[in-house]
């Protein structure tokens, strides 16, 4: 992968041992791992092309135990990673060979569940799905649910603001957080709302959500939680163009509706699918549209109604209804198995997360297939429709030299487009170190620099996740994007934010 | 689409200005909100003549406009289109502005169950201490590059930067609403909500004025009329009268003299026992109180009950209005003003005297 710099400063093996000595003082035996073998599983997130050894990496068990390594970290000035379940998709907690992993894993505890406010307060390592099964006896649910909800942690989806498949209707992790404990790197712990729907002075809840491990540690999270849909019932409509699939999702969100997720397929996507899990899928079909209804069963009858008439005056070669829960779970099987199917085309890919207003999504597509034949490398897209957030899933072979560099040069000329027509290089993934070239493109230097004393804000040494998200100006400035692509954007007419 | 005046260039030199001279500036747009926050002087900055929607496409259920675009401007748009704002915020008055709007923050009776002001927002434009013109966000709902500047600036009071542009996200208005009135005393309807949150009930507003329950209900036909089924009471005929006098606080209970309190406590929380007259919304979640209580008496009272509380209406020249911040939050948010308005020239001590 391109080079990635360690910035972090050389510590020397006495101070190593002295840290290590104080870390395990206040830890309990075994929290304390400092071996190459216990190492290497913390080498990467999700994003596994990029990889490094930590120092060290604690796994602490209480809060109590969080501060006091924080305190120990912040004296030696030793920047610290924090990371959950390591499901990331952007390298966001990726190791520095000078910083201490902070895993919060072993923070697993659901505190509260208080069903007369429907809120559950949990710790930082509790996986996503794991807050909806605790909560299912009540009949509620905790709505963002990232692919990764059977692994991932509350605690990372704060860092990352995760979304899903619901996250139309239902909002991001910011809109379903209603309180947050937070550890500074002053070791301070600070209460950002507990329980109310709102706090005093600025909105650090919101700020802290996607703010990728880097102002502060979460230590606790409030989530709010929904009554279950009384019934869900999903639409497949087939397409012979894309531009006609999207033109239908348009309609859909004019004519008044939220479905609870709309999702689109292209025909390579649709093909790896249909070979994989056998959802029943049109294969010939340039384009198909997933569209999942939820509510009251008045509200759900409702609206399948209406969408149905929606979908077949857009155009829609064939328009499904799934009969039962079984063929509504075939229908998704194909989306949610869209990844691994395409893996199994491909020894490699390399997954995009661009965002863009919907009105361009066939400029957008169109274009993404013209640089497929200049890059010479092929793409399947699935795409979160309803709002916009596309992935690409560029296909190469890591094997074959130069292959994964194409890859990544193609994934970075995507993320510049859909910043063109207004988009952002990032809609869920988080930028981590795989973007940090890309947001050299959107964000200008004085905008970066604002982000900085930003964090300054927060953590004025740097220690917390140094080097993500956020690209140094030295950076842009050598990459040249600032003056370049800035000066010269294809679109100069759109308003951009 | 509406009048529209760039007026960035003229804003800009005004902060410029102010910076050289370091004299501290006063950001207003329709001036509706000028009760709100602590009582501050500064030389006026005025906003609404930087104006204009600047996109909007329905079938995206996002709209951008500048700062000083009329609130009521916007809401016929999204009228005429079958749209509304989520957080359905009030205006205060004639002059509201989308600025004031978001720099506010405050929500309408629908927040519990679309979200607030700082969750439509998807990005901004603003001016920062430096002089400096910036764009953080976009025109998407889901975007993670970055910190979110764009929420930390709803709710701010302009402490933060002048905000110059914002774009928002809609939501398509539903096809029928019904408003129902329930004969019961607070404790009951707090415990009612409760109940009817485990539910997925169509609710989109409640209020108890002390006497009466009232709710809004909103969607599909045939989705309302079987949750009005289940939740009973008599329909009222007044129902969008009844509301906006809630949001727009022209209702008898906030036209009574004295100090108003907002207090914001997680919605089940039973009702607060302290003299005075109160007025519930959200759920349980906003309890409007009149009392000539102490505001430390107060503070400590929402504190108790894991929220917070603000002086609304009625505050003396030089008082605190927002829950106090404890001495770590206090360092972050004097540190998050610096590293936004270095000068300490944007609204000072309109939040809290010490920033």
């Amino acid at each position: 992968m391109t080079g990635l710099a360690d910035e972090s400063k050389p510590v020397d093996p006495q101070q190593r041992q002295r840290l290590i000595a104080e870390l395990r003082a206040v830890l309990p035996p075994e929290s304390v791992l400092d071996q190459p073998e216990q190492l290497r599983p913390y080498e990467c997130d999700g994003l596994s092309v990029y990889r490094r050894l930590p120092m060290l990496v604690v796994l602490p068990e209480t809060p109590d135990q969080v501060q006091a390594v924080v305190r120990i970290c912040r004296r030696h000035h030793i920047p610290l990673i924090a990371r959950g379940a390591g499901t990331g998709l952007s390298g966001g907690v990726l190791p520095l060979s000078q910083g201490v992993l902070l895993s919060l894993a072993r923070l697993k505890g659901i505190l509260e569940i208080d069903s007369r406010n429907a809120i559950a307060r949990v710790q930082p390592g509790v996986r996503n799905l794991a807050i909806s099964e605790a909560v299912a006896h009540l009949g509620l649910y905790y709505a963002p649910d990232p692919s990764s909800q059977i692994a991932c942690t509350i605690g990372g989806n704060v860092a990352e603001n995760s979304g899903g498949v619901h996250c139309l209707k239902y909002g991001l992790t910011v809109h379903n957080v209603l309180g947050l404990k937070v550890l500074t790197i002053e070791g301070e712990r600070l209460e950002l709302g507990n329980g109310a729907f709102d706090l005093p002075g600025y909105d650090l809840l919101a700020l802290m959500n996607g703010s990728e491990g880097m102002l502060g540690i979460v230590l606790e999270v409030l989530v709010k939680l929904l009554p279950k849909p009384e019934r869900a019932q999903v639409l497949l409509a087939a397409y012979d163009s894309l531009e006609l699939a999207g033109e239908a999702v348009a309609r859909i969100i004019a004519g008044g509706i939220i479905p609870a997720g709309l999702e689109m397929m292209d025909n390579p996507a649709i093909r790896a699918a249909e070979d994989f899990v056998h959802a029943g899928y049109p294969v010939e079909a340039e384009a198909i549209l997933l569209c999942e209804l939820d509510g009251t069963d008045e509200e759900v009858s409702e609206q399948v109604m209406e969408v149905r008439e929606l979908l077949l005056r857009s155009g829609a070669l064939e328009v499904r209804t799934a009969r039962d829960e079984a063929e509504r779970a075939r229908f998704w099987a194909g989306r949610k198995g869209a990844f691994p199917a395409v893996g199994r085309i491909s020894p490699d890919y390399y997954c995009m997360d661009g965002t863009i207003p919907r009105r361009y999504l066939g400029r957008v597509l169109g274009r993404i297939g013209e640089l497929s034949g200049e890059f010479g490398l092929q793409v399947a897209n699935v795409f979160h429709a309803g709002d916009g957030n596309l992935h690409p899933l560029i296909l190469f072979d890591a094997n074959r030299p130069g292959e994964l560099a194409t890859a990544e040069r193609f994934g970075g000329r995507i993320l510049e487009l859909c910043v063109e027509v207004g988009g952002t290089v990032t809609g869920e993934h988080g930028v981590g170190v795989e973007k940090l070239d890309q947001m050299c493109t959107q964000f200008r230097a004085a905008e970066l620099a604002q982000f900085h004393a930003l964090k300054a804000a927060f953590d004025p040494e740097a220690l917390l996740n140094p080097g993500k998200a956020v690209p140094s100006l030295h950076r842009c400035a050598e990459l040249g994007a600032m003056h370049v692509s800035r000066g010269q954007l294809r679109h100069p007419d759109l308003p951009r934010f | 689409m509406t009048t529209t005046e760039d007026r960035t260039e003229a804003i800009r030199e005004v902060v410029l200005q102010s910076l050289a001279e370091g004299t501290p500036l006063h950001i207003r747009g329709g001036d509706t909100k000028a009760f709100y926050g602590r009582r501050i002087g500064g030389r006026p900055l005025e906003i609404g003549g930087h104006l204009g929607v600047l996109s909007y496409e329905p079938s995206e259920l996002v709209l951008v406009a500048r700062a000083g675009t009329p609130l009521r401007e916007i809401q016929a748009l999204l009228t005429e289109h079958g749209q509304e704002l989520p957080s359905e915020p009030p205006a205060f008055g004639e002059g509201a502005t989308l600025g004031g709007m978001v720099a506010a923050g405050l929500s309408g009776p629908r927040r519990p169950y679309a979200g607030a002001v700082r969750d439509g927002v998807l990005g901004v434009k603003i001016i920062n201490g430096k002089g400096e013109v910036l764009s953080f966000g976009g025109q998407v709902m889901k975007n993670v590059a970055g910190y979110d500047v764009s929420r930390l600036m709803a709710g701010a009071l302009g402490t933060l930067g002048v905000i110059l542009e914002v774009s928002l996200k809609l939501q398509p208005g539903p096809a029928r609403e019904v408003n129902l009135r329930l004969e019961l005393a607070p404790g009951p309807a707090i415990e009612r909500l409760s109940q009817w949150r485990l539910r997925p009930l169509p609710i989109t507003a409640t209020c108890h004025d002390g006497e009466h329950l009232y709710l809004r209900l909103a969607g599909g036909e045939r989705g309302v009329r079987s949750a009005a089924g289940i939740i009973g009471g008599e329909e009222m005929t007044d129902g969008q009268a009844f509301w906006t006098s809630i949001r727009e606080q022209t209702h008898a209970f906030f036209i009574q003299p004295g100090r108003l309190w907002r207090i914001s406590v997680p919605p089940a929380t039973p009702p607060l026992e302290i003299p005075g007259t109160f007025l519930i919304e959200w759920g349980g979640g906003v309890r409007w109180l009149s009392t000539q209580a102490p505001s430390e008496v107060i503070w400590a009272l929402a504190m108790k009950a894991r929220g917070h509380a603000t002086l609304f209406l009625g505050r003396e020249a030089g008082e605190e209005v927002f829950q106090p911040l404890t001495p770590a939050m206090l360092r972050i948010h004097q540190n998050l003003k610096h590293a936004f308005d270095p000068k300490g020239i944007f609204n000072p001590g309109r939040m809290y005297a010490a920033f």
